[in-house]
């Protein structure tokens, strides 16, 4: 078998690359349906259907972006109403300074609340990826560069309790995997 | 019951099949390298001859902002009553222009249109140059501009607080969220072509910069699946944001008292007003770019198409809008605001308002004809009047309302100086020489997303002409 990076460090899994979106979708359902745990599809763009085939849930981005926005929300409540209201009412044109002015400070609660779920989204994404970071030991393979062009890949990693090299080799196989490959660290 | 709901479902897709989005089957390895070589072959004449010029005028646009900073705010040529001019007029023609990005990137997003795939990229880079250029006249129109932190609170101890209360303040948070959240939504957009460029680096510098700005990016689906759901919820919160920035923009004038500007049509008129003047500027800019680049696969006859029928709804929303305000004016039976509108169409600024009316309302109408929507030069031309149309809107907004306002005594002309003309002359140079340093370092278009869009990009592709027997049965199986 092919391998990649430096085989005295520890090994990160075994992978292969496979034709088309078609055979990585139903590559992703064996491998799902085997019953594997620590594993991964790469391709070139996000395939419509793939969690499914995967066996992934919903993303739990949304949860956060909602706490983020509820903070931006009350941010500007607190930082708009308090001062303009109680502690340092600005009298324009003899107007009002009552908490019945609230529909004046609207606009930039509103405004703080998408910041705050905008920031938590990219931020929230990034973290939930563990990005940004250095290096991956996929990276040592170097057929895995064409996965930002038009390369379909299958990698399970050797932390999976069902990892073992015969048996995922045999799978791997199975599912039409080329180039298959055991992938080591540094 | 679900399989004969799949079969009347294709054959439906069947009867309504579109013209594709990437024409002459271009494989992905095709769309990679020709979208990323824009980046990696070394700049041609023509890109050192437009950058040469429009940095020129960029340092035009930064000595007057200097001249102005250093002796004064009366270097342009506001006056009294004409308080706002072109400084205003400016800010809003950029921040509109910007619009049309987020428009492209958030709402036909949300609403499936794929076509925006190839034309995103550079639209969203539109408006964060457009936003650029529209920052800088509120910043340097406030005279001290030493003090303008004045405008955020800060806690101190001048006793000096903002007024929440007031459009100008909204204004300010309106426009910094809008740039920022633009920004992140760009770049988390950019992320994986930021991927395929690392890969594809040759040189060091390459490899470090686009490694570092790819934030170590994999393409795994278990990334996608957080990426797809971040994507969409900032397309979800960019497309109330971009209604309320110009909706806010509109407050600014729509709140205060002045004939000609207190009215409640102002938010949805200048909102189709931005989204219609930014869709003239994406064409603007993008149809010399195919054509340098040679992007037609990419950016389809179909895709401008599309974009002048926006650019002919928008134009006649606005048009309606024209018309709505002198219905308005005088069913409302307010003097002042009725002089305010005949004054607009028969005063000393009435060729300002006829520019206006012809540029953004007679022009556009070309686009009912598949002729002009399909022929390059036309598309251009129009576009041309829409762009100087939608700066007209704004001077005869401002300017017209401002000049002779309730006290006859006071009516004043308003005439711009040398520094008002190159100001904004220069921030010409500026967004162009943004643009130009964009498309050599980043790729114009998502790169990804095209990918995606292609018929080979769908995981069931290739089962209804071959096997479809057999692809029912493991789809029946799975399920």
């Amino acid at each position: 078998m092919e391998t990649a990076g430096n085989p005295q460090s520890q090994l990160f899994g075994m992978a292969a690359e496979v034709p088309s979106a078609t055979a990585l979708y139903h590559a992703a359902e064996k491998v799902r349906d085997a019953g594997y745990k620590r594993w991964d599809v790469y391709s070139p763009f996000p395939i419509h259907g793939m969690d499914h085939a995967m066996g992934l849930k919903k993303s739990w981005l949304s949860a956060l972006v909602f706490i983020g926005g509820i903070t931006g929300l009350t941010i500007a409540s607190i930082l708009q109403f308090y001062p303009s209201s109680i502690e340092y009412p600005l009298v324009v044109a003899g107007k009002p300074t009552n908490f019945f002015t609230v529909p004046a400070f609207f606009p930039i609660m509103f405004e703080l609340t998408v910041l705050l779920s905008a920031f938590t989204a990219t931020f929230g994404m990034l973290a939930l990826n563990g990005l940004p970071r250095w290096n991956h030991p996929i990276f040592n393979w170097n057929e895995f560069k064409k996965v930002s062009d038009d390369g379909f890949f299958v990698a399970i990693e050797a932390t999976d309790p069902k990892f073992d090299e015969e048996s995922t080799r045999a799978m791997l196989e199975s599912v039409g995997g080329k180039h298959i490959t055991l992938i080591y660290g540094d | 019951m679900a399989d004969a709901f799949m079969q009347s479902h294709e054959a439906a897709a069947e009867r309504i099949k579109r013209a594709p989005l990437v024409t002459n089957n271009r494989p992905m390895k095709w769309i990679t390298d020709h979208v990323a070589s824009c980046t990696e072959k070394s700049a041609p004449t023509w890109w050192w001859i437009a950058f040469t010029i429009s940095a020129s005028l960029a340092m035009v646009s930064f000595f007057c902002i200097a001249y102005l900073i250093s002796t004064g705010v009366g270097v342009w040529g506001l006056n009294h009553p004409v308080g706002w001019a072109w400084d205003i007029t400016n800010f809003v023609f950029w921040i509109g222009i910007g619009h049309a990005g987020t428009l492209i990137s958030a709402i036909l997003f949300l609403t499936r249109q794929k076509w925006r795939t190839s034309i995103n990229r550079a639209a969203e880079a539109m408006t964060l140059f457009a936003v650029v250029c529209a920052g800088i006249f509120p910043a340097v129109h406030v005279g001290r501009i030493w003090m303008v932190w004045f405008l955020a609170p800060v806690p101190n101890s001048n006793a000096i607080w903002q007024n929440f209360r007031s459009p100008l303040l909204w204004d300010v948070f309106a426009v910094s969220t809008y740039f920022t959240v633009s920004v992140l939504f760009w770049y988390t957009g950019l992320v994986p072509d930021l991927a395929t460029l690392r890969d594809r680096a040759k040189n060091k510098l390459r490899k470090f910069f686009y490694g570092i700005a790819a934030l170590g990016w994999r393409g795994g689906n278990r990334q996608w699946k957080h990426y797809e759901m971040a994507y969409l919820i900032l397309a979800g919160l960019s497309t109330p944001l971009v209604l309320s920035v110009h909706s806010v923009v509109s407050f600014d004038f729509a709140t205060s008292v002045i004939p000609g500007w207190h009215t409640t049509i102002f938010p949805p008129y200048f909102v189709a007003g931005a989204i219609f003047g930014g869709f003239a500027m994406v064409l603007t800019i993008m149809l010399p770019a195919r054509a340098i680049f040679g992007l037609h696969d990419l950016i389809t006859d179909d895709h401008v198409d599309k974009m002048c029928k926006i650019i002919l709804l928008t134009g006649s929303i606005v048009g309606y809008a024209y018309a709505m305000e002198f219905f308005i004016a005088w069913y409302g039976g307010n003097m002042f605001e009725q002089y305010a509108f005949i004054n607009r169409a028969t005063g000393p600024y009435w060729w300002a308002y006829w520019s206006m009316i012809f540029c953004n309302v007679v022009a556009p109408q070309l686009f009912w004809f598949r002729f002009f929507r399909r022929h390059v030069l036309w598309v251009f031309v129009v576009c041309m009047f829409v762009n100087a149309g939608m700066w007209f809107e704004r001077f005869v907004i401002i300017v017209t309302s401002l000049h002779r306002d309730f006290l006859p005594s006071s009516w004043n002309m308003f005439y711009p100086t040398w520094v008002d003309i190159w100001t904004f002359v220069g921030t010409f140079g500026i967004f162009l020489a943004l643009f130009l340093l964009f498309i050599r370092w980043l790729p114009m278009i998502c790169i990804f997303e095209v990918k995606a869009v292609l018929p080979e990009a769908d995981p069931h592709h290739g089962h209804d002409e071959h096997h479809h027997e057999p692809a029912a049965a493991v789809k029946g199986a799975a399920h």
